[in-house]
């Protein structure tokens, strides 16, 4: 038996080819990582160098003001009204574009894409035009005595405007890539839709409906512009953390900002731990489909 | 008979398809179409003379200029980290692509106190740049500066994965064949990463050109000088020129439908790209 073996020579000297030289690798990785230190880890330890800078009674002082507490009751309102509606609506939308054929489908996906492309400042316009005292519907909600714009509903539709496309498009290819067999076996072997959906659907997208809410959740709780044209700014009422950040920095009261400004990138943080978390046991789900 | 929708045991197509849509119209597409349709109430000329004042063009020219500015640098740098993150391994290499995405979670009024705090003159960037005349923040510079911060990891992440499935193969008969690194880099890969390249970039520019929250605190906001075109629709709006608001979103959103259109083609030349190599 005479089998042909290469020299371990040629195998390093493969490496060697495909290769960049080690000064040139140590250049690069250094080159990267300067970037990002001045781009992204300086800004994010400057946020809770500022917060803190003062001293912890300062801070807590800070984000136990009853406004800051207002301001983080109402984002927190405000995420759980828009998080769960668009995750029913992602869940639809997925549901008939991956596991259905019809016509117009990538013209419905471009559309679930739009508030992505639409500048934070017109999504919340777009509302003040419909139900601002100008708008179409503002002198009969004036009649009638209900206030959506400057109030707690117009932030509630400006943030699902621009948090529409989160779940939908995690779900989307998700879904796509897994096919319809699996459903069709169960529609086959005699469970209803609401049973398929729940014993069979919903055990395979877990992971991705997760992901795609974390992500949507994250920017319910953080978006500024929109919310910003649409609310009154009135201090206690209908401010959310953001728009709060945003007076105490006007008004100069820097450690303030930065202490409840520290909240946010917590929760940035958070949001970022969680995600590795869920893409690896994402990663681990699917290996596990394709061992099967 | 029914040709709109290909025959399934599914169920659920109707219930779903239908709150879908419903739910689209009422949140996304009447809303939008608002935009537009209150535009009319201008004539033509009107429109057009509300989009040209020479206040406006300068917010155009600096939005536009420093999204470019930033997405090119993002672009340049983007491609490198995720080069650096594909092929190296180093030290804390995971904490680093976890972090790439930072600005997509951090919310943007944030990043403008935070950015606004370093490059001011006191600020830890900022003392340095200083003294060699350089002013970041109060001045367009800013702008750049915090379009960069939010346009990050686009690039990053559309060039990530293409890199990540070039197969070994290429470059080793790149390498068999007589090619260097640097012939093999830009006459092997890099073809194979551009489009993914332009779509990151092109996402970044249309992050960039809609951006309000991050720049406004890192910028003067002076008229002609340190203006952007969201800020100048927020001004408008809070002087109850509704119609010259109106006016500028109009033209933003048709801007962002052909960046949109723009990305879609990209990412199906992609797509095709990967295919087919």
């Amino acid at each position: 038996m005479t089998a042909i073996t290469f020299p371990p020579s040629s195998e390093a000297h493969k490496e060697r080819a495909t290769q960049e030289p080690t000064w040139v690798r140590y250049a690069l990785i250094g080159l990267a990582l300067a970037f990002l230190t001045l781009f992204l880890f300086i800004p994010l330890i400057s946020v809770f160098y500022e917060a803190l800078k003062k001293g912890v009674d300062v801070y807590l002082a800070a984000i136990t003001d009853p406004d800051a507490v207002s301001a983080i009751q109402l984002t927190l309102i405000v995420a759980a009204i828009a998080v769960p509606l668009n995750l029913i609506f992602g869940v639809a939308a997925a549901w008939a574009i991956a596991k259905f054929e019809f016509r117009g489908k990538n013209l419905l996906i471009t559309l679930i894409d739009l508030p992505f492309s639409v500048s934070p400042v017109v999504s919340g316009l777009i509302y003040v035009l419909i139900f601002g005292l100008q708008g179409w519907l503002g002198p009969w909600l004036a009649e009638h005595d209900i206030q959506i714009i400057f109030a707690v509903p117009g932030i509630v539709l400006a943030t699902v405007f621009v948090t529409v496309p989160f779940i939908a498009r995690e779900l989307i290819p998700l879904m796509q890539a897994q096919g319809t067999e699996e459903e069709e076996a169960a529609v086959v072997l005699g469970a209803s839709g609401w049973q398929t959906f729940y014993r069979v659907t919903l055990p395979n997208i877990k992971w991705g409906l997760l992901y795609g809410s974390i992500l949507c959740n994250a920017r319910a709780m953080g978006e500024f512009g929109a919310v910003s044209v649409v609310s009154g700014h009135i201090r206690g009422s209908t401010n959310t953390m953001p728009l709060h950040v945003e007076i105490l920095y006007n008004e100069y009261n820097f450690a303030a900002a930065f202490a409840v400004a520290s909240l946010l990138a917590l929760l940035a943080l958070v949001t970022l731990a969680l995600k590795t978390l869920v893409e690896s046991r994402n990663r681990q789900h699917q290996k596990q489909r394709g061992h099967q | 008979m029914n040709t709109f929708k290909q025959h399934s045991i599914l169920p659920g197509f109707n219930l779903a398809l239908g709150f879908t849509l419903l739910y689209l119209s009422l949140i996304v597409l009447i809303p939008l179409s608002a935009a537009f349709i209150r535009t009319t109430e201008l004539t033509w000329p009107e429109f057009w003379a509300a989009v040209t004042t020479p206040r406006v063009v300068a917010s155009y020219r600096l939005t536009f200029g420093a999204s470019f500015a930033a997405a090119t640098v993002n672009a340049v740098f983007g491609l490198l980290v995720a080069w650096v993150l594909v092929r190296y391994h180093f030290p804390g290499k995971k904490l680093v692509d976890a972090l790439v995405d930072l600005p997509f979670a951090l919310p943007t009024a944030v990043a403008g106190i935070a950015l606004t705090a370093l490059y001011a003159g006191n600020g830890w960037i900022g003392q340095f740049l200083e003294p060699l005349g350089i002013k970041v923040a109060f001045t367009p510079l800013g702008i750049f500066v915090a379009l960069t911060f939010i346009g990050l990891p686009f690039v990053v992440r559309t060039v990530q994965p293409v890199l990540e499935d070039i197969e070994p193969e290429l470059e080793e008969a790149a390498a068999t064949l007589g090619a260097n690194r640097w012939q093999t880099f830009t006459r092997v890969i890099f073809p194979a990463l551009f489009p993914a390249l332009m779509t990151g970039f092109a996402l970044a520019f249309a992050r960039a050109i809609g951006e309000y929250g991050s720049v406004i605190f890192i910028v003067g906001n002076m008229p002609m000088i340190s203006e952007i075109t969201p800020l100048l629709i927020i001004t408008k709006l809070e002087q109850y020129d509704y119609a010259g608001a109106t006016a500028l979103s109009v033209v933003m959103l048709v801007i962002s439908f052909v960046l949109l259109l723009i990305i879609n083609l990209l990412q199906w030349w992609s797509r095709r790209r990967s295919i087919t190599s």
